[in-house]
């Protein structure tokens, strides 16, 4: 197949570019490694949408996620991802740190951040009456929030598959051909696009995309990050995320509500050799756990319903790398998206959209273009009445499947059946929350399996968690 | 708006038991909300025989067991709603349930027993370190793959915790032709039944290591090893004792959970050890009019324990609706210490009633030739000799009325185990 | 004399048993409390049996497989002989709790009996 831009890498990034791209009348595909997007750092983040006073002033980190922090909530809002705008509170615990804080707002301004206050102990406490006695003064960033980063990532690429974007999956690209001003993108099962542009947004492995094109340039480490998440029973022990004054290695250990009502705790940080270790391990998240102590040191640990770990895409060069390659000007690269990435992401779609109306030319817009997806029905969420009606027009409704996330029969079709349907047991699960309850699948795993084999017309035994040989069950007991 | 005398929410065997009594009682209008296809809850996948022997005389299988209630309640008038989720009860007894038939209805009741069994505690709750592969699951879902739906979970298994369902499990697997490697227990103890041990592990040589936890999950797609370490006193691994064993799945058997997020959401009191509601006798919860009975109460080692509660439930909650509630003058405590872990029921309404209490209680070691005192103010009133207690295991002492008559309100029975 | 210790499994109580055993024959059993403890000695230190619980597949049915039990403990050594046996067996619904679904399996005089209605 042959198109006029392919992106590879289906995460944050690359499925917003898609979407930004897809108001264009062009060809795009959209290239993913696994057997769904959001399936690398999308996933496994701290999904905090920061203010942005961490990046020094002028890096391109520090400008876009400003920018993409002002874009996030609207985003959201129109694509109906969970968003809350609840704020920011970074901990100083003793004097130094209180001068680190003066530094983190005197740089914010620079990086025009707003909404920005240092506030005392008093207010501090009034804010998060969980937050420790010791702690003597807070910077309050007003604009940060929380979101749901695999909600995001998937809201966006099934905007740019309504629109058209071809989405590739199990398309994992191990050589890129260049010849006659086209490229040939080639994939280890066999299959191959042609493309005349290639975005390279591959995460942890853009300098590997890169290196196949002859772009040495870039050199990513993947950065290992712990996170315990709580149960619901938690919500509430703190209403703001909770930073501890920054390091060499990232913002320290952060205590957030999610948009779901747990709590997140993490991350660790450890640059690991190779990309593909995402074990979690017992020092890490004991290091995890005794830093949120530190700063909320009521939280009862013994309320994890689980752990893991995601991997940051960190650059030697320590900036975004965003712009077209020297190798070859048709090849953009957008390495090195590390955190802020998820805050910048928006913006980082704008900003790639001007390089290649830069590069191609003018771009004839679509007739018709999507701004959004179909609403995904999340029952939970309804009221008795709107529950009521739901179910009297369609009874798959009325079955709860998923009891610890009140996920019903209903939301598991549609997400079998969704613009980019769910193939497995993971796409199921960050599509409706099936599973990630108290139970963490314990009851449900076995009808989730049953309904995806059901609707995919598949047995039971193709099912898997998360694609390749990761089968749920290994054969028939007769 | 429906209404019923009685809402029972689950129909496993608590809720059959307390529906069954109530009727028995008198209790007209009688509602069993069940969320499985089939009234019998977790006994439907327990194919094994062990139930019944106390209450029925008999070794019966789950399933077996249950049918007999089945077939009681089917007599009766009690309804039925099947494949119906309980999502909230409101603090004026009005309980929120759905299905596919019905839609979403509001039931008004009387009165309602609570007997939502209990669940699994998963792999996140014990922070097992590694990787997050396919295999790793628990012993009651790979019960279900096997012994329901007809799938193998797995063909080399290591199982995580030696619980009940994880024994039972493992000799399932291996009769289904697949190998277990090992059962690590992270205690010094196994928190199964002695019976299990034997017809299970040592009738297949499965090797039980006790004192041994898994300290780390290894494989990308599916399990593809564990590696296990032995513990020390304070339960943590030590290190270089680390040993690997492939395997495709992991089975976790690490502890039941009273599933009480309904009795949380209408304001019931919760007892802190047992994760269950806090009752009286007659298994009332601080909430008037609401029971609660079987594994959401506290986890049970034997179904016919369940049964037994759950008749006390359920003749509580028929003495309520049909108002023949003695209402109690005061109310005297009950707690565990020195080895007791617990005691339910948490209290004692002190109603007149002539009828003796039987306490229920777990110790948190296992003791040979230990002695059970009830004790209060430091006074012996009961002492019983007992050969061995364990944790795995449910006792239970009788307290005669009597013996308490001249506690007042807020007075302490305290349980303890010597020896 | 040969001396051996067993726990009972003929109940969930799981007693301690003690078992002394005088030319294949078991003299006196010690440590149970019920008469069911004396007989699990005596037949486990001369020929142990066990209840052998299973399911078999159905067709028609509401699962694919049913549950099954041996209606009687089978000889220890032959629980994987009847295991082979079950594996093959397929049986239409209904079936009702109680149908033989095998006799005499393996000729030890055992019927397996459906334990759930399918």
């Amino acid at each position: 197949m042959s198109y006029d831009i392919a992106i590879i890498g289906a995460g944050v990034v690359g499925s917003l570019i898609a979407r930004k791209l897809s108001k264009y009348d062009i060809k795009i595909a959209l290239l993913e490694k696994c057997n769904d997007v959001a399936m690398g750092t999308s996933k496994a983040n701290s999904a905090i949408v920061h203010a942005g006073f961490d990046a020094l002033p002028g890096t391109l980190k520090a400008d876009l996620n400003v920018k993409g922090t002002k874009l996030m909530g609207y985003l959201c809002e129109e694509l109906s991802v969970p968003y809350k705008n609840i704020g920011s509170l970074v901990v100083a615990f003793s004097d130094e740190e209180m001068e680190t804080l003066k530094e983190l707002y005197e740089r914010g301004i620079e990086n025009n951040v707003p909404g920005l206050k240092i506030i005392g102990q008093d207010r501090l406490h009034e804010l998060e009456p969980n937050v420790s006695k010791r702690a003597l003064g807070a910077l309050w960033a007003k604009t940060a929030s929380i979101v749901c980063p695999y909600e995001l990532t998937l809201a966006a690429a099934e905007v740019a598959v309504l629109n058209g974007v071809e989405l590739y999956r199990n398309f994992a690209v191990n050589a890129i051909e260049f010849e006659n001003e086209l490229f040939t993108v080639k994939a280890e099962s066999g299959e191959q696009v042609e493309a005349k542009y290639v975005i390279n947004a591959a995460g942890i492995y853009s300098d590997y995309i890169a290196s196949l094109i002859g772009d040495n340039s870039i050199e990513i480490v993947a950065r290992k990050g712990e996170y315990l998440l709580m149960d619901k029973s938690l919500g509430g022990v703190v209403n703001h995320v909770i930073f501890q004054c920054p390091t060499k290695m990232g913002k320290g250990v952060l205590v957030t509500p999610t948009v779901d009502g747990n709590i997140l705790t993490g991350p660790s940080a450890k640059d690991i050799e190779g990309k593909d270790d995402i074990t979690t391990t017992s020092d890490e998240l004991d290091m995890v756990r005794k830093y949120t102590s530190y700063s909320i040191p009521n939280v009862k640990l013994n309320a994890v319903i689980t752990s893991f770990a995601g991997l940051r895409a960190h650059s030697k060069k320590g900036d975004f790398i965003i712009e077209p390659s020297k190798v070859n000007p048709h090849f953009i690269n957008v390495a090195g998206i590390e955190s802020p990435g998820l805050s910048a992401a928006p913006a980082i779609a704008e900003y790639v959209q001007d390089i290649m109306l830069d590069v191609c030319g003018r771009l004839p817009k679509k007739v018709k273009w999507h701004r959004t997806r179909p609403e995904p029905v999340r029952f939970r969420e309804l009221s008795t009445v709107e529950r009521r009606e739901l179910i009297e027009n369609d009874p798959a409704f009325g079955q709860i499947v998923c009891r610890c996330e009140t996920v019903t029969e209903g939301e598991i079709i549609a997400a079998c059946h969704g613009p980019i349907p769910a193939w497995d047991m993971d796409g199921v699960k960050r599509r409706t929350r099936a599973g990630m309850g108290r139970c963490q699948s314990g009851f449900c795993g076995p009808k989730v399996a049953e309904i995806i084999a059901r609707e995919r017309n598949k047995d039971l035994l193709d099912i898997t968690k998360f694609g390749d040989n990761s089968n749920i069950v290994v054969g028939k007991t007769k | 708006m429906l209404k019923y005398d009685l809402v029972v929410v689950g129909g496993g065997p608590a809720g059959m038991a307390a529906a069954l009594k109530a009727k028995e009682c008198g209790v007209e209008k009688i509602l069993i909300c069940e969320r499985d296809e089939t009234l019998g809850g977790i006994l439907e996948q327990c194919i094994h025989t062990g139930f019944g022997l106390h209450y029925f005389g008999e070794e019966l299988s789950g399933p077996e067991y249950a049918a007999r209630f089945i077939t009681e309640v089917e007599k009766t008038d009690i309804d039925v709603k099947v494949n119906t989720m309980v999502l909230d009860i409101t603090t004026n007894n009005v309980v929120i349930a759905i299905n596919k038939q019905d839609g979403l209805m509001e039931i008004s009741a009387t009165a309602i027993v609570l007997a939502m069994g209990c669940r699994e505690r998963p792999r996140g709750a014990i922070s097992i370190p590694g990787t997050r592969p396919a295999g790793v699951m628990t012993a009651g879902t790979a019960q279900r793959f096997a012994n329901i739906e007809g799938y193998l979970p797995g063909k080399e298994v290591v199982i995580l915790g030696s619980g009940d369902i994880g024994l039972i499990m493992a000799r399932r697997m291996t009769l289904e032709g697949a190998k277990v490697k090992a059962v690590c227990e992270l205690m010094p103890y196994s928190s199964g039944l002695t019976r299990n041990i034997v017809q299970c592990l040592d009738d297949f040589d499965i090797p039980l290591k006790l004192s041994h936890t898994v300290t780390e999950i290894k494989g990308k797609e599916r399990v593809e090893g564990v590696t296990i370490s032995k513990v020390d006193g304070n339960l943590r691994p030590i290190p270089g004792t680390e040993e690997y064993i492939p395997c495709d799945t992991l089975m976790l058997s690490v502890g039941l959970l009273p599933e009480n997020e309904l009795s949380r959401s209408v304001g019931i009191r919760l007892d802190k050890v047992t994760g269950g509601a806090v009752v009286d006798q007659y298994r009332e919860t601080n909430h008037e009019g609401i029971f609660a009975c079987g594994n959401v109460l506290h986890v049970h080692d034997l179904v016919d324990f369940v049964t037994q509660e759950a008749q006390t439930a359920g003749e509580g909650a028929a003495n309520y609706i049909l108002g023949k509630k003695e209402y109690a003058d005061y109310r005297v405590h009950t707690k565990g210490i020195n080895g007791v872990r617990y005691v339910v029921p948490q209290r004692i309404s002190m109603d007149g009633s002539e009828e003796p209490v039987k306490l229920y209680f777990r110790v948190g070691q296992v003791y040979t030739n230990a002695t059970v005192k009830v004790t209060r103010n430091g006074n012996v009133i009961y002492a019983k000799k007992k050969r061995k207690l364990a944790p795995g295991e449910m006792e239970n002492i009788v307290i005669k009325p009597e013996d308490i008559q001249e506690f007042s309100e807020g007075d302490y029975l305290f349980i303890e185990v010597e020896g | 004399m040969e001396v051996r210790e067993l726990t009972c499994v003929a109940c969930p109580m799981g007693c301690q048993l003690t078992a002394s055993i005088d030319n294949g024959v078991v003299v006196s059993v010690t440590g149970n409390t019920c008469p069911r403890g004396k007989t699990y000695a005596e037949t486990e230190c001369t020929h142990p049996v066990r209840p052998l619980t299973t399911t078999v597949k159905v067709e028609g049915g509401k699962h694919p497989v049913v549950p099954v039990k041996s209606a009687d403990a089978i000889p220890k050594e032959k629980m994987f002989d009847c295991m082979k046996v079950l594996n093959e067996v397929t049986v239409k619904a209904p079936v009702q709790i109680g149908d033989v679904i095998v006799e005499d399996i393996c000729s030890t005089g055992v019927n397996i009996v459906a334990t759930n209605i399918c």
